[in-house]
């Protein structure tokens, strides 16, 4: 055993890596959550996004192309949701199961051709100076774009959120629907497009995975990503940076989980594995002191004859 | 009433076209308990499936299901299977052991193979690959390529089968390197390309420059090739997609001529039940190319030590070894017994860190 | 310009009709699907749902439609209950494997004693364990207002690894040479679920089933307690005044689907699976959730509801054994049946008129 060996640094840097996926999937829920929608099709849009962006990227030689096909990818799936939830009035919980089983499944086929092909690869930005300063360098500043794009993306959600009026909107419509349709907001057009949003995002996040993270396409590559995204939604009590955050301590788990073994330490692995989800649940517990956070119509059917 | 008519006729079409099918054609059935897209464990036995079907033709029916939990509904589709006259079922999990036997027991006409298990019948097989045959060539390679003398190895669970994989890679390794030392990780998993990833990336950054996987999935290889001195080896399939590097080389598992013999066997109607225990004489174990990565002479001793144990003049488990706690195991000149080797829960000497239990 | 309109009542007509009309849709759907995959549409369609029920083999395939559909109807009703109240456990997966391993481990603990009294203490146990797995989302619902959604969820991932575990520790077969997974109880008389009938698929855990429908039935319909669970779902503020505990109501539901999610894991763990493995579970918990909205949270419609999933799940397999339709093809197959049940059920609800386009 030799602690010395684990490389703070290097351990950071790759922390960011392994939450970034969670983080653009998470800031996605978000939204839609912040709008009063509960879709637990996270995992089932993230496969898709995965695929979408392999398939395109592997066909056009361009990562970017793949990335934004990935959104689309997402989204499109996730009108499916919109036309249960939003139009058919179905119920949420068991559409967004649905939405999943149904993505995992599409995923699979659309995938049958790209097994054991390897993608074309996106690149790191290297500043020069910059990215070579010790410590704050390989930490901050020897990513992959996306990743820059997750943390931007949480800048903006939050930003929006608190400063703007369609944040404003977008909360008022999650709180109370029947108060904003009063108010005259088109609470079903305000959800679509935050639902949208979402798939958009869940999709980057499975694209991250199999054109960055991994690289390379199998069925299921997920493995459940997309569930601990909606955990952290909720371990972040809807706010942004707090989800950046939490999915850095997830990703930082497992990160330092395999640091501690590889080092040498004789640790029950099943059981730090277990950790996130029992850390999750204990502030889950501290947090619900704080009762405001929760948008208050999350999960309701809103229709306008009420 | 329209139709449900249409769909009687449509059953009543295929029920007369299967037993019309099962008189002429020997009908092999799969059992996966993968996707076929998995690029790895089921991919080949899908391979080994394909390979059957390219030797005989028309005179064989092959089918599959796929991804089939292990427990009852594994047994479900091997009596599905059995029912609808298949003559051979290979069933390609260790946890389909038991469903496996039990079918069999209702169905003594038809000929089953299970994988990697160990409980046998009249007509049931067990057959199995010697992959730490593999893992004594990539020992070799590892411990001669090595800078750091640091060769990073991930695993899924701490069962015999991965344990004997880094035992056989670790007496290797040693042998040409005494100061080789191995860093292990248990993945917990068989399958999270993410989290091999992310295994690959801290064993690099703990100083390896070897990593070997028994885990499916290309994650490592492009974690290494990110790292740009790394060197990896394929697991499963062949990976040469990665060559010819960080991807110096392979284990390939072959099923296709286990299944095609025992296919034939079955024709013949010559099939009895069997413990198989191939390796790389019998061509079930594989070794992918030994890319120009490697040095000419290390390539030359890899090839050599294979070429032993296709001879089966060398046994990767020859004395004098001893356990990790320094108790003897084999003495000089002796070999390691099929019964030890299979239920292989110790460290050999000198590997750091505990098995978890 | 169509509109929709709340229906006073929801529609008796449409309500039955609905799961009809989706079953049709999806199979024009699904046509359209198995022949993009260059299969015989009609052929596909016929063998998913016509074989296992009136084929050549139906013989086989009726009695396990039982094996396959119980657990997901005895996790589903109970949760229904809890849905009707508002209070959401999605972990029953995790609940399921926790009832197997205290099932599995109470009749490992007793091998290889023969004595009548060992399976009643698994099935104690394999209750007692699902049902404490349920009531830590429940205390810390009731105590502290945690969310139960996501600590149920959470959960579920601790007890596969806690599955992980025991099957490469604890309960690991003493005589398995080192391979993970536990003895197989069917192997040990006392300790087997067997079939109460031979070749019926009857066994404990589909009669606990049945009891559980007809139980669930009576107390929604016949009980106060069920007039409760009701009320808090549909006005909670109702229900306060109408002196409802809410905090007994949460322990009361989420522990009894947790318990039955927990039998379900401890029937299937002794009979038709056998053994404690690593990947003993296969999804009925997750399963569950959607069946129990298919039959719309009732007793008798989870009771089909199940049904018509375990049809889809054997059918699917025969379809890919004979026709070589991939697993995925199955599964997205059967995405679509439950994407049309959910969405026609609006039918029910809800009118869809044609109105004049009207300036809003």
């Amino acid at each position: 055993m030799d602690l010395s060996e684990i490389n703070p640094v290097l351990l950071v840097a790759s922390l960011m890596v392994a939450a970034t996926p969670l983080l653009l999937a998470a800031i996605g829920e978000l939204v839609v959550e912040k709008a009063g929608v509960l879709n637990l099709g996270v995992e089932g849009m993230m496969i898709v996004g995965a695929i979408s962006g392999f398939a395109i990227s592997v066909e056009t030689g361009s990562p970017w192309l793949g990335f934004i096909a990935a959104a689309i990818g997402g989204a499109v799936l996730s009108l499916l949701f919109v036309l249960l939830t939003q139009v058919a009035l179905a119920n949420q919980v068991a559409s967004g199961l649905a939405l999943t089983l149904f993505g995992l499944g599409f995923s699979a086929l659309l995938g049958q051709g790209y097994v054991g092909v390897k993608p074309p690869s996106m690149g790191e930005i290297h500043i020069p100076v910059i990215s070579d300063i010790p410590v704050i360098g390989p930490i901050l500043f020897q990513h992959d774009p996306i990743l820059y794009l997750g943390i931007a993306l949480t800048a903006a959600v939050w930003a929006t959120l608190k400063y703007t009026r369609v944040g404003l909107i977008l909360r008022a419509v999650g709180e109370n629907h029947d108060a904003a349709h009063a108010l005259g907001y088109k609470v079903i057009k305000i959800r679509i497009l935050a639902i949208l949003f979402g798939g958009a995002c869940a999709g980057l996040g499975g694209a991250y995975i199999s054109l960055i993270r991994v690289p390379q396409w199998t069925e299921g590559m997920t493995a459940g990503v997309g569930w601990i995204a909606l955990a952290l939604v909720v371990f972040a009590s809807w706010k942004p940076w707090r989800a950046l955050l939490g999915a850095y301590l997830f990703g930082g788990i497992t990160v330092l989980q395999l640091n501690l073994q590889a080092a040498g330490v004789a640790i029950p692995v099943e059981y730090l594995a277990m950790s996130p989800y029992i850390i999750t649940i204990l502030v889950l517990v501290i947090l619900s002191a704080d009762k405001s956070s929760a948008p208050a119509s999350l999960g309701r059917i809103f229709h306008a004859s009420h | 009433m329209k139709f449900t008519s249409l769909l009687t006729s449509a059953a009543m079409a295929l029920g007369l076209a299967t037993t019309a099918m099962a008189e002429d054609k020997t009908k092999v059935g799969f059992v996966y308990v993968g996707p076929v897209g998995d690029g790895g464990w089921t991919y080949e036995h899908n391979k080994g499936r394909l390979a059957v079907e390219e030797e005989f033709g028309d005179k064989v029916e092959t089918v599959f299901v796929e991804s089939v939990p292990e427990g009852p509904d594994a047994e479900r589709v091997m009596t599905q299977m059995a029912l609808e006259g298949a003559d051979l079922i290979f069933t390609t999990s260790f946890g389909y052991m038991d469903p496996t036997i039990n079918v069999a027991k209702k169905f003594p006409n038809v000929k089953f193979e299970h994988a990697t298990g160990y409980k046998t019948a009249d007509n049931v097989s067990v057959y199995s690959a010697r992959f730490y045959e593999g893992r004594a060539v990539q020992g070799h390679i590892a411990g001669k390529m090595t800078k750091s003398n640091t060769i990073g190895y991930i695993g899924s669970y701490p069962i015999p089968e991965v344990i004997r994989g880094i035992n056989s890679a670790y007496v290797h390794a040693k042998k040409v390197n005494p100061d080789v030392e191995f860093k292990i990780i248990w993945a917990y998993t068989w399958f999270d390309p993410a989290k091999e990833a992310d295994a690959a990336s801290v064993l690099i950054e703990q100083g390896a420059d070897v990593i070997l996987q028994h885990t499916d999935s290309t994650a490592p290889q492009a974690a290494a090739q990110e790292a740009g001195n790394v060197i990896t080896f394929g697991q499963a399939s062949d990976m040469s997609e990665y060559a010819p590097f960080p991807r110096v080389s392979s284990i390939i598992d072959d099923w296709a001529p286990y299944y095609i013999a025992r296919t034939q066997a079955v024709m013949d109607g010559t099939w009895e039940s069997a413990n198989t225990w191939d390796g790389i004489r019998e061509g079930m174990v594989a070794i992918g190319e030994i890319s120009d990565a490697v040095p000419a002479d290390v390539k030359e001793e890899a090839l050599a030590l294979k070429a032993a144990m296709a001879a089966g003049e060398y046994h990767p488990f020859t004395g004098p070894l001893k356990k990790q706690d320094g108790s003897d195991w084999l003495g000089e000149g002796e070999t390691a017994d099929d019964g030890t080797l299979a239920g292989m829960n110790f460290y050999v000497e000198g590997l750091e860190g505990e098995i978890p239990q | 310009m169509i509109v929709l309109e709340k229906r006073p009542q929801p529609s008796k007509a449409w309500s039955y009709a609905t799961p009809l009309v989706a079953v049709l849709a999806t199979m024009v759907c699904g046509g359209i699907l198995f022949t993009l995959l260059g299969k015989n549409p009609i052929e596909a369609i016929g063998t998913i749902f016509w074989e296992p029920l009136f084929g050549e083999f139906a013989f086989y395939y009726r009695p396990q439609l039982l094996v396959k559909g119980a657990p997901l109807v005895l996790i589903a009703i109970g949760l229904s209950l809890g849905f009707k109240a508002g209070i959401w456990n999605i972990g029953a997966e995790g609940q399921y494997i926790m009832g197997a391993i205290f099932g599995a481990g109470a009749g490992l603990a007793f091998y290889p004693l023969d004595a009548w009294y060992v399976f009643p203490i698994m099935v104690i146990a394999g209750a007692f364990g699902g049902w404490l797995w349920a009531s830590i989302p429940a205390f810390l619902k009731v105590r502290f207002g945690t969310n139960e959604i996501l600590v149920s969820l959470m959960l579920v991932y601790v007890a596969e690894q806690m599955l992980a575990s025991v099957s490469l520790g604890l309960l690991k077969n003493p005589e398995g040479f080192g391979f993970p997974g536990s003895r197989n109880l069917q192997a040990y008389d006392s300790a087997h679920n067997a079939e109460l009938i031979a070749g019926s698929g009857m066994h404990w855990g589909v009669v606990t089933a049945l009891i559980a429908v007809i139980f669930s039935y009576i107390l929604l319909n016949r009980h106060m307690l069920g007039f409760h669970i009701r009320l808090t779902g549909e006005a909670p503020r109702a229900a306060k005044f109408a002196g409802v505990n809410p905090a007994r109501l949460i322990l009361f539901c989420l522990g009894l689907s947790g318990a039955l999610a927990g039998l379900a894991g401890m029937f299937e763990v002794s009979g038709p699976s056998g053994v404690v493995s690593i990947d003993f579970n296969v999804g009925y918990g997750f399963t569950a959730i959607i069946v129990a909205f298919l039959g719309r949270l009732h007793p008798v419609g989870i009771l089909l509801a199940g049904g018509l999933m375990a049809l889809t799940y054997i059918g699917g397999e025969i379809a890919q054994s004979q026709l070589g339709l991939p697993a995925a093809a199955i599964q997205v197959f059967q995405g679509m049946l439950l994407f049309f049940l959910l969405a026609f059920d609006l039918l029910t609800n809800y009118r869809i008129r044609a109105a004049r386009s009207e300036v809003a």
